[in-house]
């Protein structure tokens, strides 16, 4: 899931400086699970914006807001609706999906934050960096590219103190976690071989996908 | 050929010492210091913005030190340069007459004084080290290409923390490292012989051969100890050299005696360094005077070192 985060109000409504008529499009996937795109946030975000004396004249949740045609076929309930700009309460790949779909300045209102677990609801962590060449084969399965500060693929740095990592002592240092992981697993010998470094020639962005090639449209 | 390096083959006590570049474009004191460790050490180690402080770069001071007669060790960290950046110093190094390098990961960032700046960690200490090992073996660059004339030939080395939990992990980053190229290893700050022992012991049982430096720090104060053992990772002071560094500071108040806390960790430094070199515990050792190159001398006098 894409973990999201309320932008501070005040930096929206610096971006929305000068526009008096507003529409809200939020998300009904990651973003509502996040508390930070879903219908009770679409809610607030609009009562929020007339007490600062905008006029909210239309609001959306498509429910996915990456999704290029489905986002393009609620946005048409938007059409008529005078909006001078557009509110996004979803991800960055959602507020542009929208942006995509329409000639009106689109607005973030959230941060953007990593992709990550859902623990239980309103508790997430961070578990991949989508690094495109998973190692988790290799690490027992803990990614060392995430949960390490420093993404080091062949060990630990010195920097643990009891466990923790010197960047942040909330975090576990990977590498003892992927250590006691892998004696667990009964695959210690994997920690004794030496990777090869991590390439990062493949790590260009953006990145496309397209499972349609060769193939008929 | 290295001078560190003939002295490690040979068999030979080797010394190394450790100084930072300034904070600043005035090298004066580190030019002044070198005159002192001049004859006295094998190689100064040169540090890379350690604890991720911004200092002028240590290829600059590496320069300097080499003009003045001295054999600087290039410290190379991940944490700035992508591998491209990491060759282009090591090449120009190279041309400076530069040859001896010490790999490591880096400290982070965020806990030094630049904290925006974007940690790089393209390459860890072992990738560093595995990319100069392949550059050397093939004359080529990190992307296959060949070098004009050929690679340098170097003596790369690395670091490793001696008291650490749990110890099987360091061991195996130490086998890494040496596989990967490290032909001498200096170790994080070590303080009593049985924490020395208890690790070169795992060594040993571990068959990994190669020398090892003891890291020896001069204590200056019961404070630096202590803020040491809480806050750097794999330091281990033991509160008995405490206890002995606290008594000085009141025996040095009762007299109205300054600097006697500072005089007492150089002498339990040397008395360290005796120690492995007539015990042969290690190959040598590494001193991180912190700031206070001019001791290394004394310490290594009172020691009964010469090269």
């Amino acid at each position: 899931m894409i973990i999201t985060q309320k932008k501070p109000a005040e930096e929206l409504l610096a971006m929305l400086a000068g526009v008096r008529k507003v529409a809200l499009v939020g998300c009904g996937n990651c973003a509502a699970a996040c508390q930070t795109g879903g219908e009770k946030e679409l809610e607030e975000m609009k009562q929020f914006l007339e007490e600062q004396g905008f006029e909210v004249v239309g609001s959306i949740l498509p429910d996915e807001c990456c999704h290029k045609l489905l986002v393009k076929r609620d946005l048409r309930a938007l059409k008529d609706c005078g909006a001078e700009a557009v509110v996004g309460l979803s991800c960055g790949d959602g507020v542009q999906t929208v942006a995509d779909n329409l000639q009106l300045p689109v607005y973030p209102a959230n941060n953007t934050m990593f992709l990550g677990q859902v623990e239980r609801v309103g508790i997430f962590h961070e578990y991949c960096r989508m690094c495109g060449d998973c190692v988790l084969g290799e690490t027992g399965g803990i990614c060392p590219i995430t949960k390490c500060a420093k993404s080091l693929v062949n060990g630990p740095c010195g920097g643990q103190k009891n466990g923790k990592c010197e960047v942040c002592p909330d975090n576990d240092c990977a590498w003892i976690l992927i250590y006691n992981r892998l004696q667990a697993i009964g695959q210690a010998d994997k920690l004794g071989r030496t990777r090869k470094t991590k390439g990062y020639a493949g790590a260009y962005y953006p990145k496309h996908l397209n499972l349609r090639e060769g193939k008929k449209a | 050929m290295s001078q560190l390096q003939r002295a490690l083959e040979s068999g030979r006590f080797a010394v190394t010492a450790e100084m930072a570049p300034p904070k600043g474009y005035d090298f004066s004191r580190q030019i002044a210091v070198s005159g002192l460790l001049k004859g006295k050490v094998h190689s100064v180690n040169v540090t890379d913005m350690q604890s991720a402080c911004l200092k002028a770069s240590s290829l600059g001071l590496c320069i300097h030190l080499k003009q003045a007669g001295l054999e600087p060790i290039l410290q190379i960290t991940g944490r700035d340069r992508s591998r491209m950046a990491i060759l282009a110093d090591v090449l120009s190094a190279a041309s400076f007459g530069i040859d001896t390098v010490l790999a490591l990961t880096g400290d982070h960032p965020v806990v030094g004084d630049c904290k925006d700046s974007k940690p790089v960690y393209d390459l860890d200490s072992v990738g560093i080290l595995q990319m100069l090992s392949d550059m050397e073996a093939t004359g080529c660059d990190c992307g296959g290409n060949p070098l004009e004339g050929g690679a340098p030939a170097l003596f790369k080395g690395a670091s490793v923390t001696p008291v650490y939990d749990p110890l099987p992990l360091q061991i195996n980053k130490l086998r890494q490292k040496v596989e990967a190229g490290a032909r001498y290893i200096q170790t994080q700050g070590v303080f009593d012989r049985e924490s020395l022992c208890r690790f070169l012991e795992e060594v040993d049982r571990a068959g990994i051969q190669v020398p090892i430096m003891a890291g020896i720090i001069p204590l200056k104060s019961a404070g630096m100890a202590r803020f040491m053992n809480e806050n750097v990772p794999g330091i281990a002071v033991p509160e008995e050299m405490i206890a002995r560094l606290d008594a000085a500071a009141a025996e040095g108040k009762a007299q109205g005696v300054k600097g006697l806390p500072a005089r007492l960790g150089m002498e339990m430094a040397a008395e360290f360094i005796a120690r492995i070199k007539e015990e042969k515990l290690c190959a040598g050792v590494h001193i991180m005077a912190i700031g206070a190159e001019q001791n290394v001398p004394v310490i290594l006098e009172q020691a009964g070192i010469s090269l």
